[in-house]
């Protein structure tokens, strides 16, 4: 039920999405445009199709894939405070990116390797910081996501010093989550990757659910919890990496939306897991509309708006559920 | 047999936890397995439900390896219901003790009317019907574990290892938790290996009892025959007079304080 609300919610801030910019266009406009070929007024079919829809799509993958991954690490630590970015393994992602950019990659597949490499190493970092045998140890994984996400905060900034002025620019406003600039065949590439992922994690919601009772308690019914514990972690490390590589660090998407998400429907992942695609897409799309309209002149990077709704938002979620 | 452990060893991390383990549990029995504190029985019960990988020796279930069980076919047989500790899982009972049946579901975990039906009888079994939609975080200690042992009713196992299951209970819920086990047993002929501190509610219940020291067989057998003055002596490293229960044909233990401290 809710993820059928969650859907029907997505595809209309999508519609509202295609219809808003910085020239609007009506709902008819956008309805001949999408399914009449060649009816419309150029101008604004070549906004819709070249500029807006990639856009609207990207940012649903965008906001499906940085909710998921906060699901995904909140389950397997047992703490509603994990999420990618505070782990530093998008920390990792960006600077196997950065590097890929300084390397004169190509945003997909070139960075997307390096981000993914990037994340990969961070999150072997993690582990074999937090222990050298379980992986599972909850507040040590914890406590050295967060001494891993600092260092790599370091050489981020490490990187940007040294880099030529010229790219500069670029590196920082792909760093604060932009979602412009983007061509409808690197969106088709990222949801061939992210799509499959998506489905790896669905069909673990079972387990996830287990997980969480303990590791033991999944083990005595029949879970194979290293496995599983690798398998998600490698497939929202994938994610992640491919969302940061192509647009740069978002914030609290990941912590907000699966709270909001447990809030309401509880705590069956088989629900959350649809809820958070849905859900987050649909998130990420208002957001990045308000970054698109917001401003007088230009565009903010979206990952502005995200923090600034995100970030209190949380703190209202959290003193209530304390109550 | 139920089970056959033969010269069972385990290390955690070079220190030897278990050593030479041999004893078996007969179908249908109440096996509880006694010690003093750091001796090894929760090390013991986890070997037994295949979650340590043993260092030494062999345990059967059925007259198979343990380790010839895939993960599935072991969960449809052994449930296992873990120390009670603080539990912040979020979910509700009714979603707690259905989960007691993913061993017998498809890969997506969606469970059938059957499955229902399992769960509700379980809880209604272990008398927890009107807090089936409270949250397990709410619980007491007593209402919990006897979730956990619904949950593990649900999994249809022909063995059930719980440890500790009546530690931190109050006397009323003690009786309850063990009487439930006894009836077990009585109506669906299931095998229950329990890790218990209390000797006194081990006498009555048990029909063998396996006390371990420092990871080693002291004594195994039948009550009357491990709950012995100088076998415990021997064993807690405290003075201990044992007489009969007044409930009924079991022995009793009675802790003697040290001499002068009461006088």
């Amino acid at each position: 039920m809710v993820t059928l609300a969650l859907t029907l919610l997505l595809l209309a801030v999508m519609v509202i999405g295609l219809t808003m910019g910085s020239s609007s266009s009506g709902l008819e406009a956008v309805r001949t445009i999408l399914f009449k070929d060649g009816a419309g007024d150029a101008m604004q079919e070549a906004i819709i199709w070249r500029i807006r829809l990639p856009r609207v799509l990207l940012a649903a993958l965008v906001g499906a894939a940085l909710s998921l991954g906060g699901l995904v690490f909140q389950a397997l630590l047992k703490n509603p405070l994990a999420e990618p970015y505070i782990l530093g393994i998008s920390g990792g992602a960006a600077i196997g990116a950065i590097i890929g950019i300084m390397l004169g990659l190509s945003r997909i597949p070139g960075v997307g390797i390096t981000a993914f490499l990037g994340s990969l190493a961070t999150l072997l970092l993690i582990i074999v910081i937090s222990s050298g045998r379980t992986v599972l140890v909850k507040d040590a994984l914890l406590l050295s996501g967060v001494m891993v996400n600092a260092f790599c905060s370091a050489v981020i900034m490490f990187l940007l010093s040294i880099t030529q002025d010229s790219r500069l620019h670029n590196i920082i406003f792909w760093l604060m989550g932009d979602l412009s600039a983007s061509m409808i065949q690197h969106v088709g590439m990222l949801a061939a990757i992210l799509l499959p992922c998506f489905i790896v994690i669905f069909i673990h919601s079972n387990r996830m659910n287990l997980l969480l009772l303990g590791s033991d308690m999944a083990a005595s019914m029949g879970v194979h919890v290293r496995l599983v514990t690798l398998v998600l972690l490698v497939t929202t490390s994938l994610m992640i990496s491919v969302t940061v590589s192509q647009c740069g660090l978002i914030g609290f998407v990941g912590l907000v939306i699966p709270h909001l998400l447990r809030l309401i429907i509880g705590p069956d992942h088989r629900v959350l897991v649809p809820a958070c695609i849905f859900g987050g897409g649909a998130y990420m799309v208002v957001c990045d509309l308000l970054a698109r309209v917001l401003p007088a002149q230009g565009e903010m990077p979206g990952g502005v708006i995200t923090a600034m709704i995100g970030a209190p938002l949380f703190i209202i979620l959290l003193r209530r559920s304390k109550q | 047999m139920a089970i056959r452990v033969n010269k069972l060893s385990y290390a955690y991390r070079r220190t030897p936890v278990l050593h030479d383990l041999t004893f078996e549990v007969a179908r249908g029995e109440c096996f509880i397995v006694l010690g003093p504190n750091g001796s090894g029985k929760t090390t013991l019960i986890k070997t037994l439900a295949n979650l340590l990988p043993v260092s030494g020796g062999d345990i059967f279930f059925r007259d198979r390896p343990l380790k010839r069980y895939s993960r599935g076919d072991l969960a449809r047989r052994v449930a296992y219901v873990a120390q009670a500790g603080i539990d912040d899982s979020p979910f509700s009972v009714k979603e707690m003790v259905i989960m007691g049946r993913t061993p017998y579901l498809g890969v997506l975990g969606v469970e059938g009317r059957t499955d229902l039906e399992f769960a509700r009888q379980a809880i209604e079994y272990t008398g927890l019907s009107r807090l089936s939609n409270r949250r397990m975080n709410s619980l007491s200690g007593g209402e919990r574990q006897r979730a956990h042992i619904a949950r593990a009713i649900c999994q249809q196992p022909q063995l059930i290892l719980l440890d500790e299951p009546t530690a931190a209970l109050d006397l009323a819920h003690q009786i309850r938790i063990m009487d439930l086990m006894a009836t077990l047993i009585k109506d669906q002929g299931i095998t229950v290996v329990m890790v218990s501190h209390d000797i006194n509610l081990a006498a009555m219940y048990a029909d063998r009892l396996l006390l371990i020291v420092d990871g080693r067989v002291a004594a195994c057998g039948p009550p009357a025959q491990v709950i012995d003055e100088q076998t415990l002596a021997r064993a807690y490293g405290c003075h201990i007079l044992v007489d009969r229960s007044p409930a009924g044909p079991w022995p009793r233990v009675n802790l003697v304080p040290k001499e002068g401290s009461r006088t």
